[in-house]
């Protein structure tokens, strides 16, 4: 079995849109849609709810205030800014409670309960080609990269049930928690960026992070012809630091065009120049050896 | 003093390019004004200002350090622990603490009766801060590469903001979870900057809930429009949702923003949009608070 996850570090660079075109180029693939914040692949890949499982993202603690007598103790000890007191009436603010309990162990009045975040949920199912895992973070839950962690397990769990060689992982942007669980076990990662500033800067930072890690990155400057000397400035950057390029794709409005008709690049339009390219790329990735 | 958030859901709408050209905005029209960078795993906004540095602000948690000596290996620290930062294997007495892992919620101190837990800092990144064109400043949250979570680096960026200032544009991560919600909740207004795809569409969507959860007022721009369809169009439509400006999908702006340039800096045409929005928003929120 091979895994393969597709970061970038900086958003919009285009990870989705590779994957898709990955997942479709050649016989039955797991893909996961490791961007549990701003899963999009289910837009292209419409599929079906096999399977539904309840995520709990962590827990919040609120105040009972039939027992709360305002001792204020809750508040000198939490860490995390998320207690305060106004008017001798405490307050617990759940967007800055970090759901660690303290204060519901501390309480001399029993008077916090901690409440699960329960909304968030993984599917997985089938798409049209092969399996399909994703995760959806309900809104203001935590993404700690565990419901991460569970979707790249889940769709391990599918390709052994289900005999299939390939999982494609399409990761988050950034280089945290959630990036980090995406990468965790895989055989090589693809970084995808683009010629900007920020994109090289923040390949740059994925980089040490992939390196970290042990594990090979295979660039792909997408939209390189946007900026050609930015695009090899890219390039030499990589080659100083021993990073194989995989390839390099232009900017193609088709890409959009596509993703409107619920479509891979590659599915959309083969015969392009971006989808040939795509192709070779996956070839070199995979038949990379260590 | 008014914080306004330029935001999405999904990665590489623009977020950086608007919030760099409001802010340059702002200095031109000599309003006072901070850019304040909270994308603390891939920071890029500095990169677009002539700046000087001027601080730096270390930015730590701390962690428990166990006195084996101490350590009756009674199991409670672990116990109190929510993050399973604390391993514990009593027989052998083998008590370690996964750094990685840990939150710095002081539990597990709290839990020790025999005073085995002391704790230390460690460095989770920086806050770096920048004077521009002498009275204007920007902030920087510079998460360390491996580590798991922003919010601590980015929450303190945002207590440096001087509440003196007129105006502070916060530059939010990517995606709906924490590290956006930081970042929002800490403003009086949040920009959402989409694209007019499917992707962008949905993540839009996402974006909303989440900001209806929290309850923060919002309004949309719209970047590269001519690319995708008008899905976008009619959803912010339907949904009463003020559509704040429209950029123009130009491969001349994406020039001039991947060599590190502004546009508004650029073309004139730009700078009147610019300050047009400001002074939307700047209205928008004066009417709210009053």
């Amino acid at each position: 079995m091979r895994i393969i996850a597709v970061i970038s570090g900086k958003g919009g660079t285009g990870k989705s849109s590779i994957s898709a075109a990955f997942a479709t180029l050649n016989g039955e693939v797991v893909v996961a849609d490791c961007d549990v914040d701003a899963a999009n692949l289910y837009l292209l890949f419409n599929p079906t709810h096999e399977e539904e499982i309840v995520y709990i993202t962590g827990h919040k603690a609120v105040i009972n205030y039939d027992l709360c007598k305002s001792c204020g103790i809750c508040e000198s000890y939490c860490r995390f800014d998320a207690i305060s007191i106004i008017d001798s009436k405490v307050f617990i603010s759940e967007i800055s409670c970090d759901g660690c309990f303290l204060c519901s162990h501390i309480c001399p009045e029993n008077a916090i309960k901690m409440v699960q975040n329960d909304k968030s949920r993984m599917y997985s199912g089938s798409f049209r080609n092969g399996k399909m895992v994703y995760g959806r973070l309900a809104p203001g839950e935590e993404n700690s990269g565990k419901l991460v962690n569970m979707v790249r397990e889940k769709a391990k769990q599918i390709a052994d049930g289900n005999g299939l060689q390939t999982i494609i992982l399409d990761g988050p942007p950034g280089i945290g928690c959630p990036v980090i669980s995406t990468i965790t076990g895989v055989d090589k990662v693809v970084v995808v960026t683009e010629p900007t500033i920020s994109g090289l800067h923040d390949m740059q930072r994925t980089i040490e992070i992939v390196q970290k890690f042990n594990l090979p990155a295979f660039v792909i400057i997408n939209k390189y012809d946007l900026n050609s000397s930015m695009s090899k400035q890219i390039e030499e950057w990589c080659k100083q630091n021993g990073i194989i390029i995989a390839g390099q794709l232009p900017f193609d409005r088709q890409i959009t065009e596509a993703m409107v008709q619920a479509k891979s690049i590659t599915e959309f339009n083969p015969d392009l120049d971006i989808s040939k390219k795509i192709k070779v790329i996956w070839n070199k990735i995979v038949n990379q050896k260590r | 003093m008014i914080k306004i958030a330029i935001a999405s859901g999904k990665g590489g709408t623009g977020k950086t390019f608007v919030a760099t050209n409001i802010f340059h905005t702002l200095v031109k029209n000599q309003i006072d004004a901070v850019l304040v960078d909270c994308d603390a795993e891939a920071p890029n906004a500095v990169a677009f200002f002539k700046t000087k540095q001027t601080r730096v602000i270390e930015v730590t948690q701390l962690v428990p350090v166990i006195d084996i000596s101490a350590c009756t290996f009674c199991g409670k620290c672990h116990e109190y622990c929510n993050y399973n930062a604390i391993f514990i294997l009593p027989p052998v007495k083998i008590i370690n603490v996964m750094e990685d892992l840990c939150h710095g919620c002081g539990a597990c101190s709290v839990a020790c009766r025999y005073d085995a837990i002391t704790e230390k800092p460690v460095s989770l990144g920086k806050v770096n801060l920048y004077s521009y064109n002498s009275n204007h400043s920007l902030i920087e949250a510079r998460m360390n590469i491996g580590v798991m979570s922003p919010v601590p680096v980015i929450k303190a960026a945002i207590k440096q903001i001087n509440n003196q200032a007129g105006i502070a544009i916060l530059d939010s991560p990517p995606g709906t979870s924490c590290p956006f919600i930081q970042t929002v909740s800490a403003s009086d207004y949040v920009v959402l900057v989409t694209e007019p795809t499917p992707f962008g569409l949905s993540d839009l969507i996402q974006s909303v809930e989440t900001l209806k959860v929290i309850n923060k007022q919002y309004g949309v721009i719209i970047n590269r429009y001519g690319l995708g369809n008008l899905d976008v169009y009619n959803w912010l439509k339907v949904n009463k949702i003020p559509l704040l400006m429209e950029i123009p999908f130009d491969k001349e702006i994406a020039r001039i923003y991947s060599e590190g340039r502004l546009l508004v800096e650029e073309k004139k045409e730009y700078r009147i949009q610019f300050t047009d929005l400001t002074e939307k928003i700047d209205q928008i929120v004066t009417k709210n608070k009053l």
